[in-house]
């Protein structure tokens, strides 16, 4: 038997654990800042942070190896990987990379040490191998990452690049042919030809292609209508690039996998709410680490009406900014997709909402849906009916996704130390405002990204867990405004921009 | 269950750092807030199991019991018999790790206790700001390269 090398290395790295850490427990990270590797990939679709993923990847000397997650701690801020194959006899070799805070300067310790069983007449030339060229190099280049980076900003691997918008190609708009299976087939899809009004989409046949590596095809059954599809459609958020199909949240069914696809089958029933936008069709290939399971005891049409939303809300009420019992919050189009929801989930956790809706009808249905106050604001200023209900204190926050007409008003609702938090701009960007004056109040200002709170696949799971959870438990409830044919996609967006739906929008392929 | 961490980086090699902490009875020399310090019963300042007796600056009296010494590990563990702060079950650990990168050491200080829970802000404070994080400056000021 060989006798066993230890290698132990360490560095300071200037910039918080936390951070560091968020690059780093990423299994798949490495490629993203070690210089020696040209390409790495996690077998089988696992999640980079799954105990027991596997990274295939390249050195740039094009020697491939493949090592192991073998343990990870959040807790510790500590992972353990072996070397399954590679090409020097680095035999038996166990790596672990901690981080330790270092509180007095905000830095972080790493520590990266292994053991290994070298033939002993490689052990000195494998010991410098490992030591410099893996561990010094990583050094040099982590501390290398982090020094361009401004201190608040997260680490790049977890912005992972926009995904790409898959070319479309349009067949014509003849009839929907039969699917046959791992060959491309035509379904029916909406397209936005150029940024614009509702009228520049329109119904086309596309062709699906069958599944690549890491991609399933899925037979839609509910496409989820939100905000975010006219932001797309008019080219305000650049989403999409015409032409192209929109849309950003579906429930379907999964008819074909491709290679190193393992945690699903065809048969299973999926939804997401991510990039890349092509939603609005009756097929579609994509990545399938972007798609969650839907529990048995929730249907399709319940999951495409909430799902975007309600992740949304999930995290706008338990993270952007933590509401407590007693807190009591405004929330504007509080008969809206999300609005319902934010009225449903706040009261069940002791909140005391108010709303604000446009009609009547729609006051009667927050009310429904566990508003305890509705301001119809074109009938009363909302600023001074909530000054009336608070005793003239204002509100902890405001949830504001109407943007341009309600910005500062808002901030008028607010009491001492309020936050508000803008999630949108269905009536327009709210421009350009003087940060200086929100010292009145000691204002918190969110503009929360849809993206950031849902990109980590674990992340995700846990928001769309608590979400099903609360549908179960009737903390929420699907508030289906309307059912249109896919065909009509057009009409859903007036609808939406409109404001006159009461609840979610689902298109039906 | 009240925890503290202050955690630095001194730029000297560990065993040297090491050389000044794993002194059990060497409060006064190191560290700004202690007076003076015996260990009782004549015991050896590295003997596990025996007790400090310093005095605070402040006039304060602690004991401290040694529970763990590792010049292996560069690290120690101890616990407070008696103090004038209001805690329970304190134990406090602070271990090195070396740096290779510039030959540096890192340097953890740690407690957890329990306190009555309106105290623990304070507590937390003074024990992490006012103790471990003025003892750690204490000692990066010792080992500064000019």
């Amino acid at each position: 038997m060989n006798a066993v090398v230890r290698i132990r290395r360490s560095t300071v790295i200037d910039a918080p654990a936390d951070a560091v850490w968020r690059l780093l427990r990423d299994f798949n990270s490495h490629r993203s800042w070690h210089p020696a590797i040209a390409d790495s990939r996690i077998e089988s679709g696992d999640p980079a942070d799954a105990v027991g993923a596997v990274r295939a990847f390249r050195l740039d000397d094009g020697a491939t190896l493949r090592e192991q997650l073998i343990a990870l701690s959040d807790r510790d801020r500590e992972l353990t990987y072996c070397l399954l194959e590679g090409p020097v006899p680095l035999i038996d070799y166990v790596a672990s990379m901690r981080l330790k805070p270092v509180t007095e300067g905000d830095g972080t310790l790493l520590v990266w040490e292994s053991r290994f069983r070298p033939p002993a007449e490689e052990a000195d030339r494998l010991t410098r191998l490992v030591a410099e060229r893996i561990y010094e190099a990583g050094f040099a280049a982590l501390k290398a990452t982090f020094d361009m980076r401004p201190p608040t900003q997260a680490p790049a691997a977890t912005r992972p690049a926009r995904p790409a918008q898959k070319p479309v190609t349009v067949v014509d708009a003849g009839p929907t042919a039969t699917p046959a299976s791992s060959a491309s087939f035509d379904s029916r899809a909406i397209l936005v030809e150029a940024y614009g009004g509702a009228e520049v989409m329109r119904p086309v046949v596309v062709t699906v292609p069958p599944p690549g590596g890491n991609e399933v095809r899925l037979r839609h059954t509910a496409i989820g209508v939100n905000f975010i599809d006219i932001y797309a459609r008019t080219g305000f958020l650049r989403l999409l690039t015409p032409p192209g199909i929109p849309g950003m949240e579906a429930a379907g069914v999964v008819t074909d996998i491709g290679d190193g696809v393992t945690h699903l089958r065809p048969g299973d029933r999926v939804v997401y709410a991510c990039e890349p936008v092509g939603a609005y069709a009756e097929f579609r290939t994509m990545d399938a680490g972007l798609l969650v399971p839907i529990p048995p005891d929730i249907d399709d049409e319940t999951a495409a009406a909430v799902f975007l939303k309600g992740v949304a809300v999930e995290f706008l009420i338990h993270d952007v900014h933590p509401v407590r019992a007693g807190d009591t919050i405004l929330v504007h189009a509080a008969a809206g997709g999300m609005g319902l929801l934010f009225c449903r989930w706040a009261r069940a956790l002791g909140v005391r909402v108010i709303g604000t809706v446009s009609t009547e009808e729609k006051a009667r249905r927050a009310l429904d849906a566990g508003a305890d106050h509705v301001i119809v604001y074109r009938q009363e200023d909302f600023v001074a009916a909530v000054m009336r209900l608070t005793a003239g204190r204002g509100v902890d926050a405001v949830y504001d996704g109407i943007g341009a007409a309600t910005f500062g008003r808002s901030l008028e609702a607010l009491a001492i130390r309020g936050h508000l938090v803008s999630f949108g701009q269905a009536a327009g960007p709210v421009g350009s405002w003087d940060i200086g004056a929100m010292a009145s109040k000691s204002v918190t200002v969110s503009r929360p990204n849809f993206g950031h709170y849902t990109t980590d696949p674990v992340e995700l799971a846990g928001r769309a867990g608590r979400l099903f959870d609360a549908l179960r438990r009737g903390l929420v409830a699907p508030d289906i405004d309307r059912r249109l044919p896919l065909v009509e996609a057009a009409a859903a967006h007036r609808r939406l921009e409109n404001g006159d739906n009461i609840g979610s929008i689902i298109l039906l392929p | 269950m009240a925890k503290v961490f202050v955690s630095t980086v001194i730029d000297a090699p560990a065993a040297q750092v090491w050389a000044v902490v794993r002194d059990f009875n060497a409060l006064p020399q190191w560290t700004p807030f202690v007076a003076e310090s015996r260990i009782e019963q004549n015991a050896k300042p590295d003997q596990v199991g025996c007790v400090r007796n310093f005095r605070l600056r402040d006039g304060g009296t602690v004991r401290e019991r040694l529970l763990s010494l590792s010049d292996y590990d560069f690290a120690m563990a101890y616990a407070i018999l008696d103090s004038p702060m209001a805690v329970r079950d304190y134990v406090a650990t602070l271990r090195l790790i070396p740096v290779t990168d510039g030959d540096r050491s890192y340097v953890e200080w740690t407690a957890d206790f329990d306190c009555p829970p309106d105290r623990e802000r304070e507590l937390v404070d003074q024990i992490g700001r006012g103790f471990f994080g003025a003892g750690l400056r204490a000692l990066q000021a010792r080992f500064a390269r000019r």
